[in-house]
């Protein structure tokens, strides 16, 4: 039965016409779409889209830990007024890691007698696969994205839940006490911080209306106050909570109770050796810079610097600047901009990690009972209170001002009007697939007829249905 | 021979996604070192693979949201509550399970039941006839970003009751009804459920003025 409710409010509440009307542009698939012609099969060209972009990714997730783990001994030592390395590698000591990692290489790979051999093998992998899966979905830039999922934040949650798997079966199959304990504490922890960590995460995803993270970041463009942290008071505590629960999800002090040097011995991992353990730490750093980049995507505006000068400085014409110089379909220009805008992301991926190191080596500690007693007694009410709160708030500020944000400088996300600057002249962008463009004059045309009007893909159960 | 035909049909319909064999592979791989193992915990890692794998079949079709939701639940929720019950309950180290032959036969028998009913209905389709379906081996797909992984935001909107397949540049401005009442009944029974986890974990201090005692200190 059919409700009768004025378009313009419908509009505004809902508020996703310009997600459903505009072009859903795939980034991934531009490595796909260039291959596409030039190889035999379709197969092949998603083979090599999926080989680069894993060949990326996993050159990040080896580089990171290399870097992150310099940094906390540096941070380390000077917040402990020392020095921290200062040998390898020249002044700074910045060859540590690369160090320690031939060390590690070398060293025996022990199984020990009462342990499951297979599991205890086989863990360490389970740790570093979940970990790196999870930045398949993080936006390092506009159009940077291996795999641009509509339900980016919910695969990185779920994949990010895999994580805990291989700690419990490290610390199961290890035959130790030590372990064991430590996997327990690792099982009730994470299972526990993962609720108020999801309801966090769903707040800005409340408010905007998509749970895909390029979508998320792309809107954010403009000025910083048009970062979800400052789009209203609950999206700016949930930040806060969202931290705190992601420094705890990926088992760091002071909620790294799995750990426990002073209790555990070295908790779940306490049996393991050489490289194998290192694949723990990999996973650990990647970990804490997946939690790092969703904050970043979900709360800080992601690629975008926050002062407004995309738009001044990556003109259409930039963008456009060395189109088809070196290969058809690149263009110098927006590559340019892409890169700025990865390293935004990183800088601001890297300072989170870093904040995470400093409240390591800053705060004792905590009891397993105090950790659990902040998560189900604090953490959970407060996200529960602020996931109601942000669906209640646009509605709120909608009947006061007519508009469903109070910051006057912000768009007003999901007004009509609104279109993200990346995709006001989508057709030019070199980047993105040119045949299934949409005219802005289409935006109204009902989704199923433009669907209709595309060249569809023939999945088996589509096929099977119809 | 026709039943033959369709199967070698599906075959090479199939053998167009390399991923789906190594999916498929490694699902049902996992799902019968399941059966064969004995220790606990080595089932439960043969269930990751599995239903892991099985999520990337879901992904391989663009069911982004079935796949990440079989991740989460399956595979992060309830294969760490396995693990954690064994490891919670057992009494001794890596606990092994010996089935008595007689459990063995009769959950063989219901696997072969299961099998041919979907074999049988597999079979029953005819894929020659799928317009869509080139015999010469070609699968008519294209490249399609634009609805490539755009699988919740209609799901999502329904739930939500607005129904943007039907109302979205609507000239009247009316709304559907869409799923709302479904999802809010859902919502309730999952809300009755955590109130009653939470009476029945709560603490009794009533009862036991000791106990009480105890857990104010």
């Amino acid at each position: 039965m059919p409700t009768e409710m004025p378009t313009e409010v419908s509009t505004q509440l809902i508020g996703m016409n310009w997600l459903f009307a505009s072009p859903q542009v795939n980034p991934g698939g531009g490595i796909a779409e260039y291959f596409r012609e030039k190889v035999p099969s379709e197969a092949w060209a998603f083979g090599i889209a999926a080989v680069v972009h894993a060949f990326l990714i996993i050159n990040f997730f080896a580089v990171a830990p290399l870097f992150f783990i310099w940094l906390e001994r540096k941070v380390a030592g000077r917040i402990q007024d020392r020095l921290g390395p200062t040998r390898v590698g020249g002044k700074f000591g910045w060859l540590q890691t690369l160090a320690d990692g031939v060390k590690l290489i070398q060293k025996e790979d022990l199984c020990p007698q009462a342990a499951d051999n297979m599991l205890f093998r086989m863990s360490p992998y389970l740790v570093f696969v979940a970990s790196f899966a999870a930045l398949l979905v993080l936006p390092w830039s506009d159009g940077w994205v291996a795999q641009n999922l509509d339900v980016g934040i919910f695969f990185m949650l779920a994949v990010m839940s895999l994580e805990v798997i291989g700690v419990i079966l490290a610390g199961y199959s290890s035959g130790s006490k030590w372990a064991l304990f430590g996997g327990m504490r690792e099982a009730a922890q994470v299972v526990s911080y993962e609720i108020p960590m999801a309801i966090c995460a769903l707040v800005p995803v409340t408010a905007m209306g998509t749970l895909n993270m390029v979508d998320i970041s792309r809107a954010q463009s403009g000025l910083f106050t048009n970062w979800m942290l400052f789009h209203d008071p609950f999206c700016f505590i949930a930040f806060f909570v969202y931290f705190t629960v992601a420094t705890a999800s990926v088992k760091r002090a002071p909620f790294d109770l799995a750990e426990a040097e002073s209790e555990l011995v070295a908790g779940f991992h306490t049996e393991y050796s050489g490289i194998r353990w290192s694949y723990f730490f990999m996973a650990e750093y990647g970990s804490m810079f997946a939690v790092s980049g969703i904050a970043t995507a979900l709360f800080l505006g992601g690629w975008q610097t926050g002062l407004g000068i995309e738009d001044a400085l990556f003109t259409e014409g930039f963008r456009n600047w060395g189109k088809d110089s070196i290969f058809s379909g690149f263009a110098v220009g927006n590559y340019i901009a892409n890169l700025f805008g990865c390293l935004v992301f990183l800088t601001k991926g890297c300072v989170l990690v870093f904040v995470q190191m400093w409240v390591r080596w800053t705060l004792p500690r905590l009891r397993i009972d105090q950790v659990m007693a902040t998560c189900l007694k604090y953490l959970l009410p407060i996200s529960c209170f602020l996931f109601l709160g942000i669906t209640l708030w646009p509605l709120c500020v909608y009947k006061w001002t007519g508009r469903t944000t109070l910051l006057p400088s912000a768009v007003p996300l999901g007004q009509k009007s609104y279109v993200p600057p990346a995709r006001r002249a989508p057709p030019q962008r070199p980047r993105e697939p040119q045949q299934n463009e949409i005219k802005q004059s289409e935006l109204n045309v009902p989704v199923p007829e433009m669907r209709e009007s595309k060249q569809t893909t023939a999945l088996p159960t589509q096929e099977v249905r119809s | 021979m026709s039943v033959l035909k369709s199967i070698i049909d599906l075959f090479f319909w199939l053998f167009q996604d390399g991923a789906f064999w190594i999916f498929a592979a490694t699902a049902a791989g996992g799902a019968v070192a399941v059966v064969l193992t004995q220790n606990v915990v080595r089932m439960a890692f043969w269930l990751i693979l599995s239903l892991g794998a099985t999520a990337g079949l879901f992904f391989s079709l663009n069911a982004d949201f079935v796949g990440a939701a079989q991740l989460l639940i399956y595979v992060g929720g309830t294969l760490v509550l396995l693990i954690f019950g064994v490891m919670l309950t057992a009494s001794g180290p890596f606990v092994s399970i010996k089935s008595n032959p007689g459990d063995l036969v009769k959950s063989a028998l219901a696997g072969v039941a299961l099998l041919s009913l979907l074999l049988y209905s597999a079979c029953q389709v005819n894929w020659m006839d799928s317009e869509h379906y080139d015999p010469k081996g070609v699968v008519a797909t294209g490249f399609n970003p634009s609805a490539d992984g755009n699988t919740t935001r209609e799901l999502g909107l329904s739930f939500l009751g607005a129904r943007p397949d039907r109302d979205l540049g609507s000239k009247t401005g009316a709304l559907s009804a869409g799923y709302l009442l479904p999802f809010e009944i859902v919502s309730v029974h999952l809300l009755v459920v955590l109130v009653g986890a939470a009476y029945l974990a709560r603490a009794k201090r009533r009862k036991s003025p000791a106990a009480g005692g105890s857990a104010q200190a």
